[in-house]
C-alpha cells in the first residue's frame, strides 16, 4: 500500500506540471494520460487495501479475553479450578476454529487472593490489554472491589459463584446462583415433608457480606413462614476459625428434642474442623442434618469425607449429574487437566462453580457471533434470553436481569466425595437478584429500566 | 403408577371392608378357592399400597406386629413403583423396622444410633421393642438413650398417667431431648381450659424441666472446663516450639507456622506411604508412627533454615523476621505447588468420636489425647531444658553467650541444635492438629499469630509463662464465646492482650535478673 501511493501522488503532480508547460492537444494527452496512470494507483491502492484486508482476515486478529482467578493465595484452592476450566473452554472453541473464525487469546492475570489487587488487575485486562470480556472473581468481595472498574469502564465480567443477591450490574453476567436457586429452596426442602419436616433452624456462618446477606433473607423468610423467633439460632465466626467446640455444644442443646437443622454458609478451611468436631461430639446427621452452600465436590476432595457423610448441600449442578453431555464433559476436564499436567490430574473433579464459568464462556461467544461483534454493548443485548446447552441441562440467561435460570439440586454427601441428589427443582428457577423476603419492592431490569427499579 | 393387581386388591378389600367389616378374612376369601391362603404378612403387603388410607393402616399396622427386617427388600420395591404419598407412608415402617432389627446390633454405636431413630420417628409401636431392648443391654449408655427414646414415646401417648410417669422418668434420665415436649405439656397445663389428669401431669413435666435443666447448668459447666483445657492445650502445643525459638533465643521466625505445615504433611506423607505399602491392618498405628517422622522431619527443616538464613542474623530481630517471613512464603507456595489440595488426613478410629462420660457430657478422643500430648510436651521439654547437660548448656549460651564459649561450650551447635528442637517441636504440633483441622498450605498462617501472642503474654524466655499465658487464653476465650459468639470473643480476646502488655510490656513472667544481652 505505501508503495503505491507516491506513485498516485507524482501521477497528480506530474498532470499539473505538464499542464501548464504544454499546448492543449498534448495537454489533453497528457490529462488522458494522467488519469489513467492515477486511476491505475487508485485501482492498485484498492487491490492493496483488498490484500490487506485479505491478509487480515487469514492471520485472524485474536480476541482478546481476562481470566481474572487467584492462583496463589488463599482463595487458590478453589478458584485455580475456574482458570483451568475456563482455559479448557477456549481450547475447545479455538479448535472448532474460534469465534466468528478468530482465534480466543485468553490473558491470564493473578490478584492473589488479594482484595484491592483484583481492582488493580481488572483495570490493567481492561485499559491495557484491552480485552472483550473477563471471567473472574470468586469470593463477593472480590467482586465488590472489581465493579466499580467494570462499570466505570464499560467492561463485562462473567461471574461464575453463587452468591448473595442484592445487585444489579449493567456490566456483570451471573452465571451462579441467585438466592432464590440455592438459599432459599434448601431451607423450603428442609421445611418440606419430604425433606424431614425440620422446624429449628441454626444459621451459621463466615463473618462477611455473603454468608451475613444469606441469612437476613433466609430469617427473613423464616419469619414468614411462621416460624418463631426462637426456633432460629444466627451465629458467625471469623475466617479461618479452628475451634467449633463451644458452636457444636450449643447445636446439641438446641437439636435437643429433634426437629432442628443447621444452614452453614462457612466458608473455605474453617469446614474440616466444623464437621470433625460435630461428629466427634456425637452428632449424627439424622439429629441436625448441616445443609451448605459452600460445600462443593471441589472442595471435598481434599478432606476427610467420614464426618460428612449423610450431610446435604444445594448447589445448581453436580458432577454425578447423569446427562450424556455432563459425561463428557467431566470427562474432557479430566483429559484437560492430565494432558496439561494440572496439580492432581485426572482425580480433578468438577462442580456448580466449574460447570458455571464453563457454560458462561459459551453464552458469550454465542453472544459474539450473534452480535457480529464484540463491542460490548452490543454483545450485552445479545446474551440476553440465550440459551445454552450445559453439562448440567439447558440453562437460560434472563431476558433482562443479567442472572441465569438454572435448575435447584439438594445433594447429599456420600463417602467418596460425591453427591446423590435427593431432591430436584420443576424445571428451571427464574433468578431473582433482589430476594422477595428482603426487598419485595425492588427488582432488576436492563431492557424496561435502568438496572435496579422500585416494582 | 400403581400396578394394576395393586388396584384391584384395593378395590376388593374396600368392596370387603364394607360388607364384612373384617378385611383379612374377606381378601383371602375373594381369592380362587384353591389357591393356599395368604399369611397375614404376606396379604397386608399386598395391601401396603393400597390408595385407602384405612387399608393401608391396618397393613402397615400388621407389618409392624408381626413383619421383621427381611421384609425390607420387598417393602422396597413396593416403595420404588408407588407414588409419593405412599412411599411417604411406607417410609416410617421400613425406618422402623431396620431400626428394630439394628438394636440387636453388635456395634454399641448402631444399637444406639437405631435407640434414637425410634425415640425421635415417634410411633407408639416402637415403645415395647425399645423396653424389651432396654432390660438386654449390657452397655449404660446404649441402655440410657434406648430408656430416654422409650419415655419420649411415651410422652407422646394419649394416657394421662402414663404421660406423667414418662415425664419424671425423663427427668430421672436428665433427657435435654424431652424439654421441649414437657414444655408444651406444661403450657397445656396452664391453660384455662385444662382438665385435672393434664394439670398433673403438667406439674410432673415442670417438676422433670426443672431437674433436668439444673443438671443441664452442671454438665455445661464441664463441658465449658474441658474446652477450655483443650483449647488452652491447642494453643501450648502450637507455642512450646516458638516459646523455645523466640523465648530462649531470640530469633522472631515468621516461618514457625510453615514448620507446623512441614509436620502435618509429615504425617499425611506417612499415612500415604502406609496406604500404598503397608497391609490395611496395618493402617491405624500410621498416626503414632507419623508422630517421629513429623518431629525429625520439621527439626531437619529447621536445622536447613538455621544453617542457611538464621545464623547469619543472630542479633537482628527484624531482618530475622524479614528473612523468615520470606522463607514461609516459599514453603507456602511449594506445598500448594507439589500436593494440591488432596491432602485429607483420616483420623484412627481410636482417635474419632468420643466418650461420655455422664448425661450431656461427651469429651472427644482426639481433644483428650491433645490434652494428654501437650502435657508430655511439657514435661519432655522441661526435663531437657533443667534435667539435663544439653540443656543446661542451652540455658548458659542463652543467659551469657561470651562467658559460656570462654567455658568451652561449642555455641554454634548449641544454637542448631536447639532451633532444631525447637522446629520439630513444631512438627508435632502440626502432627497432632491434624486430628482437629486441615492439612492445606495456608495451615501455619492460622496458627502463627495465636502462638506468638501466647508466648508474648507469657513472657519471653519463660517456660512457666507460656503455659500459663495458654491457659489463662483458652479459658477466657471459651468463658466469653457462649454469650459474645466467636468474632467478638477473639476481639476481646485481642483488646485484653494489647491491655495487658501495656500494662506489663514483658508478659506475665517476666526475665529477672542479668542478662548479657539486654
Amino acid at each position: 500500500m505505501e508503495k503505491k501511493k507516491p506513485n498516485e501522488e507524482s501521477s497528480v503532480v506530474a498532470d499539473k506540471v505538464d499542464g501548464s508547460d504544454a499546448g492543449p492537444s498534448r495537454r489533453e494527452l497528457l490529462v488522458k494520460g494522467g488519469k489513467i496512470v492515477a486511476g491505475i494507483g487508485v485501482a492498485s491502492l484498492l487491490g492493496n487495501l483488498g490484500n490487506w484486508a485479505l491478509s487480515y482476515a487469514a492471520d485472524k486478529e485474536p480476541i482478546k479475553i481476562g481470566i481474572l482467578h487467584s492462583l496463589s493465595g488463599t482463595m487458590a484452592i478453589s478458584e485455580v479450578s475456574l482458570r483451568d476450566t475456563v482455559m479448557m473452554a477456549v481450547e475447545e472453541i479455538n479448535a472448532k476454529g474460534g469465534v466468528m473464525g478468530r482465534m480466543i487469546k485468553p490473558v491470564v492475570v493473578d490478584p492473589a487472593s488479594n482484595w484491592d489487587l483484583f481492582a488493580e488487575k481488572a483495570k490493567q485486562l481492561l485499559l491495557q490489554d484491552k480485552v472483550s470480556v473477563t471471567f473472574g472473581c470468586w469470593t463477593s468481595v472480590s467482586r465488590k472491589s472489581v465493579l466499580p472498574v467494570f462499570e466505570k469502564n464499560n467492561g463485562l465480567l462473567f461471574y461464575p459463584v453463587q452468591y448473595e443477591g442484592e445487585e444489579c450490574s449493567r456490566n456483570v453476567f451471573y452465571t451462579g446462583a441467585a438466592p432464590n436457586q440455592q438459599a432459599v429452596p434448601a431451607v423450603d426442602y428442609l421445611m418440606s415433608k419430604e425433606g424431614g419436616g425440620f422446624t429449628k433452624f441454626y444459621l451459621l456462618g463466615t463473618d462477611y457480606v455473603y454468608p451475613r446477606t444469606t441469612n437476613k433473607i433466609l430469617r427473613a423468610m423464616l419469619l414468614a413462614k411462621k416460624v418463631p423467633a426462637d426456633s432460629i439460632m444466627e451465629e458467625y465466626t471469623p475466617f479461618h476459625h479452628q475451634d467449633y467446640q463451644t458452636i457444636c455444644g450449643k447445636l446439641k442443646k438446641f437439636a435437643a428434642g429433634g426437629g432442628a437443622a443447621v444452614i452453614s454458609t462457612i466458608n473455605g478451611d474453617s469446614n474440616v474442623p466444623f464437621y470433625k468436631e460435630f461428629a466427634n461430639q456425637g452428632l449424627r446427621a439424622e439429629d441436625a442434618p448441616i445443609m451448605a452452600f459452600s460445600v462443593a465436590e471441589d472442595e471435598l476432595r481434599g478432606m476427610d469425607t467420614s464426618a460428612l457423610v449423610g450431610h446435604l448441600a444445594a448447589w445448581n449442578y453436580y458432577q454425578s449429574v447423569d446427562t450424556p453431555q455432563n459425561k463428557q464433559f467431566v470427562a474432557n476436564f479430566k483429559a484437560y487437566c492430565k494432558k496439561n499436567n494440572l496439580p492432581d490430574g485426572d482425580k480433578r473433579v468438577t462442580d456448580d462453580p466449574i460447570e458455571a464459568a464453563y457454560f458462561g464462556v459459551y453464552i458469550w461467544k454465542q453472544a459474539v457471533e450473534k452480535a457480529a461483534s464484540t463491542e460490548v454493548d452490543k454483545v450485552r443485548k445479545a446474551v440476553y434470553g440465550s440459551k445454552f446447552m450445559a453439562p448440567g441441562g439447558e440453562i437460560m440467561m434472563d431476558a433482562a436481569n443479567h442472572h441465569t435460570y438454572r435448575p435447584v439440586l439438594i445433594g447429599e454427601i456420600l463417602a467418596d466425595g460425591q453427591f446423590k441428589v435427593v431432591s430436584r427443582s420443576k424445571g428451571l428457577v427464574k433468578p431473582e437478584p433482589w430476594s422477595e423476603y428482603t426487598n419485595p419492592d425492588k427488582g432488576c431490569d436492563w431492557v424496561g429500566h435502568q438496572g435496579t427499579y422500585q416494582k | 403408577m400403581m400396578p394394576s393387581l395393586g388396584r384391584m386388591v384395593a378395590i376388593l378389600s374396600m368392596v370387603g371392608l364394607i360388607l364384612f367389616c373384617g378385611q383379612d378374612w374377606v381378601a383371602a376369601a375373594d381369592r380362587p378357592a384353591d389357591a393356599p391362603p395368604l399369611s397375614p404378612v404376606e396379604l397386608a403387603l399386598t395391601q401396603v399400597a393400597s390408595e385407602d388410607e384405612s387399608v393401608r393402616d391396618t397393613a402397615i399396622r400388621t407389618l409392624v406386629e408381626q413383619g421383621d427386617a427381611s421384609l425390607l427388600p420387598q417393602l422396597e420395591a413396593i416403595r420404588a413403583n408407588a407414588d409419593r404419598s405412599i412411599r411417604q407412608a411406607i417410609k416410617p415402617l421400613m425406618d422402623s423396622l431396620k431400626n428394630r432389627a439394628n438394636l440387636k446390633s453388635p456395634s454399641t454405636d448402631v444399637r444406639r444410633s437405631a435407640a434414637t431413630d425410634l425415640g425421635s420417628a415417634g410411633k407408639a409401636w416402637a415403645i415395647p421393642w425399645l423396653e424389651a431392648a432396654a432390660a438386654n443391654e449390657p452397655n449404660k449408655w446404649v441402655r440410657y438413650t434406648m430408656e430416654e427414646s422409650a419415655a419420649l414415646l411415651k410422652l407422646a401417648l394419649d394416657d394421662q398417667t402414663i404421660k406423667a410417669a414418662a415425664a419424671e422418668k425423663l427427668g430421672e434420665l436428665y433427657s435435654q431431648n424431652g424439654v421441649p415436649a414437657m414444655k408444651k405439656l406444661v403450657a397445656i397445663g396452664e391453660s384455662a381450659e385444662a382438665t385435672e389428669p393434664q394439670k398433673i401431669v403438667a406439674k410432673a413435666a415442670a417438676e422433670a424441666i426443672h431437674r433436668i435443666e439444673t443438671w443441664g447448668d452442671w454438665s455445661n459447666a464441664i463441658e465449658t472446663f474441658f474446652r477450655a483445657m483443650s483449647l488452652s492445650s491447642v494453643l501450648l502445643i502450637m507455642s512450646l516450639g516458638l516459646a523455645i525459638v523466640f523465648g530462649l533465643m531470640g530469633v522472631i521466625n515468621m516461618a514457625h507456622g510453615e514448620l507446623m505445615m512441614v509436620g502435618a504433611y509429615a504425617t499425611f506423607v506417612t499415612q500415604e506411604i502406609f496406604k500404598a505399602y503397608l497391609p490395611p491392618s496395618m493402617f491405624e498405628s500410621y498416626f503414632l508412627t507419623a508422630m517421629p517422622v513429623a518431629f525429625l522431619t520439621a527439626a531437619a527443616f529447621g536445622l536447613a533454615l538455621e544453617a542457611t538464613v538464621i545464623r547469619f542474623l543472630y542479633g537482628r530481630p527484624l531482618e530475622t523476621m524479614l528473612a523468615t517471613w520470606g522463607v514461609s512464603l516459599v514453603l507456602m507456595q511449594a506445598a500448594r505447588v507439589y500436593f494440591g489440595d488432596l491432602t485429607a488426613v483420616i483420623a484412627p478410629t481410636w482417635l474419632s468420636g468420643g466418650a461420655q462420660v455422664m448425661v450431656g457430657v461427651y469429651l472427644p478422643f482426639n481433644r483428650i489425647f491433645i490434652i494428654g500430648l501437650s502435657i508430655i510436651c511439657v514435661l519432655a521439654i522441661y526435663l531437657l531444658l533443667f534435667r539435663s547437660s544439653l540443656g543446661l548448656r542451652v540455658r548458659a549460651v542463652m543467659q551469657n553467650r561470651n562467658m559460656s564459649s570462654c567455658l568451652g561450650i561449642p555455641t554454634r551447635k548449641v544454637d542448631a541444635y536447639t532451633f532444631a528442637f525447637g522446629s520439630g517441636l513444631a512438627g508435632v504440633a502440626g502432627w497432632a492438629l491434624t486430628l482437629v483441622g486441615n492439612v492445606d498450605p495456608g495451615l501455619g498462617q492460622n496458627y502463627i499469630v495465636d502462638a506468638f501472642m501466647v508466648v508474648v503474654t507469657g513472657g519471653v524466655g519463660k517456660l512457666a509463662g507460656t503455659i500459663v499465658a495458654s491457659l489463662g487464653i483458652g479459658g477466657l476465650n471459651k468463658l466469653i464465646e457462649p454469650s459474645f459468639g466467636a468474632v467478638y470473643g477473639k476481639v476481646f480476646i485481642l483488646v485484653l492482650v494489647i491491655l495487658f502488655l501495656q500494662w506489663r510490656p514483658s508478659g506475665l513472667f517476666a526475665m529477672k535478673g542479668r542478662n548479657a544481652d539486654s
